[in-house]
C-alpha cells in the first residue's frame, strides 16, 4: 500500500515534469519552425543579392582574357560600348575615345595568325607573346585581345586597358543581350525586360474579362448545383503543371498562331501571352470572386429595391465596391505571369530582341534564367548577370506581392 | 407609378444578354480545360502501356519508357515531404496557437505571403547557390528535395493555419479547464480536428511539388540516366523535366513526340488524382466537421 502510494506520488510527479519539458520543447521546436519562412525569404535575398550585386563590380571581358595596348597609349580605360564600338568598326580613331590622334590597329588571334609565319611563332607555339610583344611595339595604336594564357610570359612594351565596370543603369537600360560575346559581352536586360512586361500585360487582358465574368457568373449568376462543379474545375486549372501548359501551347497554340498569321515561326508573344492569360484565369476567377462577395448585402438591397435589375444592380453596385479587389486580381495575375519559366520558355521563341510587336518571337527574365544558368560557368560573368537578372525579378514580384497585400489589407480593414 | 414599359422590357433583354454572357464565358473557361484534358488524353493513351511505366528510355528517346523518372519524381515527392511536412505543419501551430498577435505575428505571416508568391525559377536560383553550392549536395536528390519543400512550405503552413482557426475556442478553453498544457492541448484535441484539413492542404503540397520543373532543372534533374538513383546524393531524373526537354530540346523531338504526349498523360493523370482526392477528403470531412 505504501509502495503503491509512494509510485502514485513520485511517477505523476515524474510525469508532470516530463510533461513540462516535452511542453517546453515543443515550444521552442514549433517557435523555430515558425520562423522558417522568414529565415527563407532572408536567405533567399541574402544569396541572390550577395550573387547580384558582385555582378556590378565584374568587368564586362571574361575572366581570362584582357586589352592590351601600347605603353605611350593615353587613353587609360575604356567602357564596354567603346570597346564594342571599337570592334564592330564604328570607332576606328583613338580620337574619339579620348586619346591621340592615330587609327585604331585591332590585334587578335586572327591578325596574329596572319602576320607571323608559323616559324615565327614556333612549333608550339612558345613564341607567341614576343610575336604579340613586337607587335604591339612596332604599332602605336594597336589594341591587342588575347586570352591570358597568351600572353602569360608577359609583354613588356604593353599595358593593361581598364575596362570600366559594368553600371546598374547600362546593365538596364542595356538595348543588347550577348552575354558571350567576345571581347566584352553586352548585357542589357531592356529586351528582357520589354518582352516579359508585354507578355504578361497581354496576358491579363485576355485573362481579365474572361475571369471577372466567370467571377459574376460564379458570384451571382450560377446557383449552387452548378457552382459545386466549376469550382472544382478552376481548382484543377491551376493544378495542370506548368510545363504541362507548355507543351500543350507547343503542340496546340503554336502551330494555331503560325497559321492564322502566316508567320514563319508560331512561337510568338502572342502565344506565350495566351498560354499564360490561360494560366492566369484560375488566379483572376478566385480573387475577384471573393471580392464580388464582399459586397454588403444591404448595399445590393438597396440597389434593388430602387428598381435596378440584377444585371444593373452587378455592374453599378457590386463591380464598383469590389474595384480594388478587381484590381488586386488583375495585379496578381500580372505578378504570377512575369514569374512564370517554363510555359514561356516553351512557347515564346526565346529571342532576345526588343519586340516591336505580339507576333515576334520574345525572351522573358525567367526563361533567361532557365535556359541559360546551365550553360553558364560557375562563378563567370555570365553566372553573375543571371543572378542580378534574379534579383530583378524577384524586386518585381516582391512589390507586386506586397502592393496586393496592401490594396487587399486595406480593403478588409473597411469592412 | 406606371412603369415606362419600353425600358423594362430593354432593361431585361440587356440582362438576359449580360448574363447569357457570363455563363458562356464561365462555360468557354471549362471547355479549354476539357480541351487541354482531352487532347493530352486522346494523343497520350495509345502510348501508355506495360512497357512504357515500367522500362528506361531507349534510342535517344524516341521508345522505351520513363520508369526512371517516375521513379524521380516518386522520390523528390517524397523527400519534399518529408522536410516540408513537420516544418510546416508546426510553423502554422507556431503561428495560429502560439505567437501572441502583434508586429512579430503579422511579420511571419508577411513573409509567409512573400514566400507563396516568389516565382518558382528564384527558389531554382536560391537552392543552386545554397544546396547544390555553399552546402556542396552538388545536383543531387538532397538538394532537390530541400529546394522543392521550401517551395511547398507556405502553402502547407497556410493550410494548416487555416484548419487550426476553424477549431472552435471552445475546444481549447474546455482542455485548459481540465488541466491540460499548452502543448497537450494542441496534441491532443486541436491537432486530431484540424488533421483532415490539414490533410488536404498536404495533398494539394504533393499535387504542386510533383508538377514543378524550374526548381530542378539546376538542382537535381538529368537528361538522362541508366540507372536508377542509389543515394540521396545522385541525380534523378523527373516528370516534368522530362517533358520539357523531350518536347523541347535533342535531336530527334518528332520522333520523340509520342513519348512527350506519354509523359504529359501520367503527369495529368497524377494531378487528376490528387486534385479528385483532396476534393473529396474536403467534402467528405468537411461535413465529419460540422457535425462535430
Amino acid at each position: 500500500m505504501v509502495t503503491y502510494l509512494y509510485n502514485e506520488i513520485f511517477c505523476s510527479k515524474r510525469m508532470n515534469k516530463i510533461q513540462k519539458f516535452t511542453g517546453r520543447f515543443m515550444e521552442a521546436l514549433v517557435k523555430a519552425c515558425g520562423y522558417m519562412t522568414a529565415l527563407t525569404v532572408i536567405l533567399i535575398v541574402l544569396f541572390l543579392f550577395s550573387e547580384g550585386i558582385s555582378f556590378f563590380s565584374m568587368r564586362p571581358t571574361e575572366d581570362n582574357t584582357a586589352l592590351w595596348v601600347n605603353k605611350s597609349n593615353t587613353v587609360q580605360q575604356l567602357s564596354a560600348t567603346q570597346v564594342k564600338d571599337v570592334f564592330d568598326r564604328k570607332i576606328t580613331n583613338w580620337q574619339e575615345v579620348g586619346g591621340a590622334n592615330m587609327p585604331i590597329q585591332l590585334f587578335t588571334i586572327d591578325e596574329l595568325a596572319e602576320t607571323f609565319t608559323e616559324d615565327q611563332l614556333g612549333k608550339s607555339f612558345e613564341h607567341v607573346p614576343r610575336c604579340i610583344n613586337a607587335f604591339i611595339d612596332s604599332v602605336p595604336g594597336t589594341l591587342a585581345f588575347f586570352g591570358d594564357k597568351q600572353t602569360e610570359a608577359g609583354l613588356p612594351a604593353a599595358r593593361r586597358m581598364e575596362m570600366a565596370k559594368i553600371s546598374f543603369i547600362g546593365f538596364v537600360s542595356g538595348t543588347e543581350w550577348f552575354p558571350t560575346s567576345q571581347p566584352v559581352a553586352s548585357m542589357g536586360i531592356m529586351p528582357l525586360l520589354l518582352g516579359t512586361l508585354l507578355v504578361a500585360f497581354f496576358s491579363i487582358v485576355f485573362a481579365l474579362p474572361l475571369g471577372l465574368a466567370a467571377a459574376v457568373y460564379m458570384a451571382e449568376i450560377a446557383d449552387d448545383r452548378i457552382r459545386r462543379v466549376l469550382k472544382p474545375m478552376i481548382e484543377l486549372l491551376a493544378g495542370i503543371p506548368s510545363v504541362v501548359y507548355g507543351f500543350f501551347g507547343l503542340v496546340v497554340i503554336v502551330p494555331f498562331v503560325q497559321e492564322q498569321f502566316n508567320l514563319p515561326v508560331g512561337e510568338t508573344a502572342l502565344a506565350g501571352s495566351i498560354v499564360l492569360g490561360i494560366m492566369a484565369l484560375p488566379t483572376i476567377i478566385t480573387v475577384s470572386e471573393d471580392a464580388l462577395r464582399t459586397t454588403p448585402r444591404y448595399m445590393k438591397e438597396a440597389s434593388l429595391a430602387l428598381g435596378a435589375s440584377h444585371w444593373q444592380t452587378i455592374k453599378n453596385v457590386m463591380i464598383p465596391y469590389a474595384g480594388s479587389g478587381i484590381t488586386a486580381a488583375a495585379i496578381l495575375g500580372i505578378g504570377r505571369a512575369i514569374g512564370e519559366t517554363m510555359a514561356v520558355l516553351m512557347v515564346t521563341g526565346n529571342s532576345a530582341i526588343i519586340p516591336h510587336s505580339l507576333l515576334q518571337p520574345v525572351r522573358t527574365i525567367p526563361a533567361t534564367i532557365a535556359a541559360e544558368l546551365g550553360e553558364a560557368p560557375f562563378g563567370g560573368l555570365h553566372f553573375k548577370a543571371l543572378f542580378a537578372l534574379g534579383c530583378i525579378l524577384f524586386v518585381i514580384t516582391l512589390v507586386i506581392n506586397l502592393f496586393v497585400e496592401l490594396v487587399l489589407k486595406k480593403r478588409d480593414k473597411q469592412q | 407609378m406606371d412603369y415606362p414599359k419600353g425600358a423594362d422590357r430593354r432593361k431585361r433583354i440587356v440582362e438576359a444578354i449580360a448574363f447569357g454572357t457570363a455563363r458562356a464565358l464561365s462555360y468557354a473557361i471549362v471547355g479549354i480545360l476539357f480541351l487541354i484534358l482531352f487532347f493530352i488524353v486522346k494523343q497520350g493513351i495509345g502510348v501508355i502501356n506495360w512497357e512504357f511505366l515500367t522500362a528506361g528510355p531507349k534510342n535517344g528517346m524516341t521508345s522505351g519508357g520513363i520508369f526512371p523518372a517516375i521513379v524521380g519524381t516518386v522520390y523528390l515527392v517524397l523527400g519534399s515531404m518529408l522536410f516540408a511536412v513537420p516544418v510546416g505543419v508546426l510553423a502554422g501551430i507556431y503561428v495560429n496557437e502560439y505567437a501572441r498577435a502583434g508586429a512579430l505575428k503579422r511579420f511571419i505571416q508577411l513573409m509567409t505571403d512573400n514566400l507563396a508568391g516568389v516565382p518558382s525559377i528564384i527558389f531554382g536560383l536560391f537552392g543552386m547557390s545554397l544546396f547544390v553550392n555553399q552546402l556542396g549536395f552538388g545536383a543531387s536528390i538532397l538538394a532537390g528535395s530541400l529546394t522543392l519543400g521550401l517551395l511547398a512550405l507556405p502553402v502547407i503552413i497556410r493550410t494548416t493555419e487555416e484548419s487550426l482557426k476553424s477549431v472552435p475556442n471552445t475546444f481549447r478553453h474546455a482542455s485548459y479547464g481540465l488541466g491540460a498544457s499548452r502543448w497537450y492541448t494542441v496534441r491532443n484535441v486541436v491537432l486530431p480536428t484540424a488533421l483532415p484539413n490539414i490533410f488536404t492542404g498536404i495533398i494539394l503540397a504533393v499535387g504542386r511539388v510533383s508538377g514543378e520543373t524550374a526548381p530542378i532543372l539546376f538542382t537535381v534533374a538529368a537528361y538522362f540516366l541508366p540507372k536508377l538513383p542509389s543515394g540521396i546524393l545522385d541525380q534523378c531524373m523527373a516528370l516534368p523535366y522530362h517533358l520539357y526537354v523531350i518536347s523541347t530540346s535533342g535531336t530527334q523531338i518528332e520522333a520523340s513526340r509520342p513519348i512527350a504526349y506519354g509523359t504529359a498523360l501520367v503527369l495529368i493523370v497524377i494531378v487528376l488524382i490528387v486534385n479528385l482526392t483532396a476534393a473529396g477528403l474536403r467534402s467528405y470531412f468537411g461535413k465529419k466537421v460540422k457535425m462535430n
